[in-house]
């Protein structure tokens, strides 16, 4: 893992300018993968702590924003003698092309992975088009 | 003359009253960096994955983020002080005309050992892998806990 270390730290979520938080958490913006398939964009999300109950999946316009809500899991009548991580919630949103079909967005979690399936419009799918060998 | 022009410049800019601001400047900046660094008790580290360390006189609980690690694969081994965590994670398997617009998770294997101050009571040890997080509780050795001492008078 010696040269991905940097990409594996957790990293605090840029604020909106403007913006305050009302919850006294720490929020981090959870690592993405974003994989382009033949009908569909698929989005993961590492947001450790969150389940199906926790998350929140909107999308106003073109923006489509994700929020994981942690409850902190510390143990009572302990103390932390090692602190590598913090804990908190999770937000980050993303741009969304017209080509995404809106009403077919799927979403789940598991193992505090999120998937997000945002699934192409019918005309924007990628055809194959079959070249012919001229006889 | 010049003594005058002296005279007027030193009215104006006095250097210890700017001193005195500057000073009054680095404790400001000392204390807000102060404040900050309460805030923000995390170290980082360049081990993977990190961890949390909770500990009492009974024992300790570890725990770690590794979101996406099938709990199968998780392999954890106790020696003496130390507890040694094992595990990988796979990449999503994509098809050749599939490609990633983005690329920020982690995947592979992963091996880290955490040595505690005390000797682990081996066959008492618990995990639970749930939403991503590993718990381990590690309760302390019998033998190394403290015992107190009654001193009896005569």
């Amino acid at each position: 893992m010696g040269n991905t270390t940097k990409e594996v730290q957790k990293k605090e979520a840029e604020s909106t300018k403007g913006v305050e938080h009302t919850r006294a958490q720490r929020i981090y913006a959870p690592n993405v993968d974003i994989i382009e398939r033949s009908d569909d964009i698929l989005v993961i999300a590492d947001m450790p702590g969150v389940d199906e109950k926790s998350v929140d999946i909107t999308l106003e316009q073109n923006i489509l924003s994700i929020y994981g809500k942690v409850e902190p899991d510390i143990p009572k009548n302990h103390q932390l003698i090692v602190a590598e991580y913090g804990i908190g919630d999770y937000q980050r949103t993303f741009t969304i092309a017209d080509e995404v079909d809106r009403d077919k967005i799927q979403a789940s979690v598991k193992n505090g992975v999120l998937k997000i399936i945002l699934p192409k419009a019918e005309r924007v799918k990628t055809r194959k088009i079959a070249v012919q060998a001229e006889a | 003359m010049l003594w005058s022009e002296f005279e007027k410049f030193g009215r104006i800019f006095d250097p210890w009253r700017e001193f005195k601001r500057m000073e009054d400047e680095m404790r400001r900046l000392r204390d807000s960096l102060g404040r900050t660094f309460l805030e923000y008790p995390f170290t980082s580290t360049s081990e993977f994955p990190a961890v949390n360390v909770w500990t009492n006189e009974d024992g300790a609980v570890l725990t770690t983020e590794i979101p996406g690690v099938d709990p199968q694969s998780i392999d954890i081994s106790i020696m003496g002080k130390s507890v040694a965590l094992r595990g990988s994670r796979q990449p999503e398997e994509i098809k050749e005309e599939e490609s990633y617009h983005r690329r920020e998770r982690w995947e592979g294997k992963f091996s880290r050992t955490i040595d505690l101050p005390f000797d682990i009571e081996n066959n008492k040890v618990e995990a639970q892998f749930s939403k991503g997080i590993l718990h381990i509780t590690l309760p302390r050795a019998e033998a190394d806990k403290p015992r107190k001492i009654v001193v009896k008078s005569e």
